[in-house]
Order: structure tokens, then sequence, then C-alpha cells
């Protein structure tokens, strides 16, 4: 088979059905993963911790 | 030792860059080596007279590594005037022909300046804000100083290089003719370089994060890097006619050439231009608005459906041309569905305001954000709806498509920056605020009363040339000749210069602003610094 032939038949089958299948279990992932709400609770904070200098070599316990 | 290094390094490139120099086959190449050997020398120089001394070994690691983003922020703002100030004068030059000056011809007329200002917009100042906040908030989200020591400058400088390169390069008739690709083939390899280096400190800095999640900014700013070197590569594929020349040959040639160029000419608005900037967002308006991002969950899912889709978009810039139907239409309708991640994305940085919506009255910069996330979600409602291949036929050719591009660039990018650039300076030169928040909130009107000209006018105009080129009479004859619709679109010109004029001031009035907040503003009382406990 011709390789324009073989990558366009290939694009539009299973290539197409990967990244759609990615995509779709991303959006599950971020949406309905047990306790994802409560992680993209704390990540949301982020910029607001370390603005004045980096974190020390070792990480303080969380408490 | 590494310092000898350096010298021998730097040596061979000043003599080499002068022998280039003494053998250019053209002007632009010349004026590029001896600026090159310039720059060289000049290195030498420096690195010489540091050779032999003693270096106090201080450990830095307890600290953000912020030279290359003040420097980045005085660049940023300078870059922006010039560019401006070009966009004016071409403006001008568009509605009064006489201003293309017989006696700066070729250097000074409409098509040398125009590359120069689209260039000195998006890869000058768009470029500089990008490489300067993207170092600023993947330090602060990763809780790490930057990595690689010195190579942040080197990316810097290696930036600003590049611009100076392609913009005299420009000016003396060095180009290879792609439209927001202009530089020749040897500014593209150096780029390359550079933004290796610039993967480099990016990535190299996520690595050693000490937040276990990566922030979304940061993926913003990553897909950013990584695509647009992608694009870079791939749409500068060309063959030097000698390497003592500034020409180069495509390797890619007709509808194959096209539809490479605008892949990479639409990718660079969708990359560069959103997802970079989508990338300040996220950081400056929650650090703003001091709240965090209306929905992370959403922030999540824009990043992934903003990257599947854009990718796809370029064909929509080659509707009825040799593209084949599949292609274009393939084009139209991802730009189509790319208006639901963008318009996620817009609700999403506005909703941080959510509970917070007083401080539009009382901040003039957190008011200058959110007219920026507006302007985004004008310019991507706006973007889907020009690519569908009935309306394309109205808009293609005409300044419609101008006015278009300027809102998303004037509105969007410029108007996030200009926030950015408030929000850094006091906190780089450890003020305890702006200057003057009223100059701000002059600077944001000046300007968005510029963008309302100025897209206004396209509007008028794009779509009044439009209708006119298409008029035909009962005979099938065209009604209009293209010198009619030129005469016609006359005072929407001047509308549009006026326009430019209006965002310019507002530029002048900000760099003021910002150096009189780093003269005059009263520096933050020193603290004992103590880190509370998490």
């Amino acid at each position: 088979m011709e390789t324009y032939t073989f990558l366009r038949q290939f694009a539009d089958s299973w290539m197409l059905l990967a990244l759609f299948t990615f995509f779709v279990g991303m959006v599950l992932w971020v949406l309905f993963r047990p306790g994802s709400t409560e992680t993209y609770e704390d990540v949301a904070n982020i910029p607001f911790r370390h603005e004045d200098k980096p974190a020390p070599e070792r990480q303080p316990e969380e408490s | 030792m590494g310092n000898y290094i350096k010298l021998i390094v730097l040596g061979v490139i000043t003599v080499l860059a002068l022998i280039a120099a003494n053998y250019a086959r053209d002007v632009a190449y010349m004026v590029n080596a001896l600026t090159v050997a310039l720059v060289a020398a000049g290195l030498f120089l420096w690195t010489l007279r540091r050779t032999g001394e003693p270096v106090a070994a201080v450990d830095l690691s307890g600290e953000y590594m912020d030279g290359p983003v003040r420097a980045g922020v005085i660049l940023t703002a300078f870059w922006g005037v010039v560019g401006f100030l070009v966009g004016v004068t071409i403006a001008f030059q568009l509605a009064f022909p006489v201003l293309n000056f017989e006696w700066a011809q070729p250097y000074l007329n409409f098509g040398r300046l125009r590359p120069l200002h689209t260039s000195a917009v998006i890869f000058a100042f768009g470029g500089t804000a990008l490489i300067t906040t993207s170092f600023y908030v993947v330090q602060r989200t990763s809780a790490a100083r930057l990595w690689g020591g010195n190579l942040a400058w080197y990316v810097f400088w290696g930036y600003q290089l590049v611009i100076v390169l392609a913009a005299s390069g420009y000016l003396l008739g060095a180009t290879q003719s792609k439209e927001y690709a202009e530089p020749e083939w040897y500014v593209d390899w150096w780029l390359t370089i550079v933004w290796v280096a610039y993967l480099l400190v990016f990535v190299g800095t996520l690595m050693k994060r000490k937040e276990p999640h990566i922030y979304v900014a940061n993926w913003f700013f990553l897909s950013f890097i990584i695509t647009v070197a992608m694009l870079h590569v791939v749409n500068n594929l060309s063959i030097p006619v000698s390497v003592f020349g500034s020409k180069s040959v495509q390797v890619f040639s007709g509808v194959q050439d096209a539809m490479t160029q605008w892949w990479y000419g639409h990718n660079a608005v969708g990359f560069f231009l959103t997802a970079g900037f989508l990338g300040m967002m996220y950081y400056f308006v929650p650090k703003q608005a001091e709240r965090p991002v209306f929905s992370y969950k959403l922030s999540i899912i824009h990043f992934w459906a903003l990257i599947f889709i854009y990718i796809w978009a370029g064909p929509h810039h080659l509707h009825y041309t040799a593209l084949p139907d599949w292609a274009s239409t393939l084009g139209m309708v991802f730009s189509i569905v790319l208006w639901m991640p963008s318009w996620g994305g817009m609700i999403n940085g506005l909703m941080t305001l959510s509970g917070a919506w007083d401080k539009l009255r009382t901040d003039p910069i957190i008011r200058m954000m959110v007219i920026s996330v507006g302007f985004y979600g004008m310019s991507t409602f706006e973007g889907p709806m020009m690519s569908i291949r009935a309306v394309n036929s109205l808009s293609h050719y005409t300044d419609w498509t101008i006015g278009h591009v300027h809102s998303g660039a004037l509105g969007w990018n410029g108007m996030i920056t200009f926030g950015a650039l408030y929000f850094l300076v006091p906190r780089l030169w450890n003020r305890e605020g702006l200057y003057s928040l009223r100059l701000v909130s002059w600077h944001f009107w000046l300007a968005t009363i510029g963008i309302i000209l100025y897209a206004a006018a396209m509007w008028v105009t794009g779509i009044m040339e439009g209708l006119m080129w298409r008029e035909v009479d009962a005979n099938g004859f065209l009604v209009n000749s293209f010198s009619d619709t030129v005469a016609a679109k006359l005072p929407m010109y001047v509308v549009r210069g006026l326009g430019g004029v209006l965002y310019l001031l507002g530029g002048i009035i900000m760099c003021y602003n910002l150096w009189m907040t780093v003269k005059r503003s009263p520096a933050v009382k020193a603290t004992d610094h103590v880190v509370p406990a998490e």
C-alpha cells in the first residue's frame, strides 16, 4: 500500500479512535474521579503558597 | 576553566562572523553578521574581564531567579511601545501613501515596515512577555528556583538577539516571505537553539518542583513551548542558497507549502498568542483577584480541548484555493468546535471574580485583565464565524481580517500583558504599590477606546470592500474597480490610525507609570521573613 493511503486510513480510523478515547477518558477522569474535587480545590491554591521564596529542601510535615 | 572555553568559543564566533560579513552576498546578511560579531566580541571582553577574578560562592537555591524577569519586564514594555509605534506608522502610510517617503525607499516603505510591525508586537512584545512571565510563574507555582543557572539568561538574551537580527534583516530586505515566519534561515537556526534551551530551563524547573502537582498555567506554557518548537522547525525547512547569503529556498512548494504555512500560522495564534497567554491568565487573574481560579476542573478540560482542537484549524486560511475541499472543511469544522473550549476558558477567567466583582470598581489592574478576557471571548467567537466558508468568501482578503486579528492582539494579548506588567513591577522592585492607579485608569480607557475605534473601523471597511468586490451589474460585470474600494476606505483608515495613536499613548503612559513606580514608590518595609508553618 502507498504510504499516503496507509497514513490516511490510519489517521481516519485507529488514530482518530485513540485520540478520541484519550480525550473522553481525560474528561471522565477529571470530572468523576473519586476525590478529584478535593484534590483540585487544593491545587487551585498553588499560586498563593510560595510568593517570595522557594520551598525549603525538606517539605514540612503536612498538618 | 569554564571561562577559557567560553573565551575560545566567543573568539571563534567573532572571527567567523567577521569572515561571513566579508564574503556577504547581500547587505542584510552583512549587517546581521556584523551584529553577531559585535555581540560576540562584546561578550568576549565582558568574560575576559571576569576571568581569573575570585568568584564568591553564594547559595542562591533559597531565592527565586528574578534577574531575567526584571530585564524581561523592561524589554516587554520597550518592545510594546516600539511595535505600536511602527503599527501607527504603517496605518498612516496606508491612509496617506505620501508617508512612504522617497528618500527612505525601499527601507521604510509599507512592505518592509509591515513585517517589522507584526514581528515586533507578536515576537518581541508578546514573546518577551511570555518568556518573562513563564519564568516568573513556573518558579512561584513550582516553589523552585529556575533550573540551569545562567541558562535562563542565555535564553533571554538569545531571544533578544533573534529579534534584533530579524528586525534589521527585514528593513534591509531579508525575508523568506512566510507570514509571521519571515526571518531567514540562520535566524531560524539560532532561534531553534535558543528555544531548546528555553524548553530545558522550563522542564528542568518543573522536574525539581516542590509542589507535587503541576499548576495548570505551566501546562499551558509547556504546550506553548513544545508546539512552537515543532511548528517553527517544520515551517522553516529551507535550504540556503549560499552560506554567505540570506536567501533560502523552501523545501515544500505549492499547496503543500501553503498548508504548512497556515498550519504554522494558525497555531502561532493558537499556541503562541493563546495557550501561552492563557498561562498568564491562569496565574495573574487569580493572583490579582486574590482568589483561586473559578473551576480547576474546567481549566484542565480547557487545556486538553484547546490543544486537541487548535492544531487542526489552520486550513480555514485556505478556503477556495488549490487545497482539497475536505481539508478546508476539516479546518472549518474544527474552528467552530474550538469556540467551546475558548468560551469555557473565558468563563473560567471571568468567573474567577465571582464574589469579588466590586474589585472591578476599585482596581484598574483587574479591570484590565477582565477586559482582556472579554476580548479573548469576543475574538474567539468572531474567528470561528469567519472560518465558515460562506462568511470567509466575504471576509477573506478584506480588512475585516485585520480587525479580527487586532481585537485579539490588542485586546486579549496586549491587555493581559499590561495587567501582568502592572502586577509584576511593584513585586519585582519591592515596592508597596504602583506609582499611580489613576494613570492605570487612563491607560485602560485610552487602550479600550483605541481598540474600539480600530475594530469598528475595520469591520465597516472590511465588509464594505468585500461587498464592493463582489458587486456585479445586470450583465454580470463587476461594478467597482479595486481603486474604487481603496478610495472609499480612506475615512476608516484614518479612524484606525487614530485608534492606534490612542493605544500607543496608553502604552507610553504605562512606561512612565512603571518607571515612576521603581523610582518613587515607597519600598516595602523589611520584615523578618518568617514563613508560617503550613
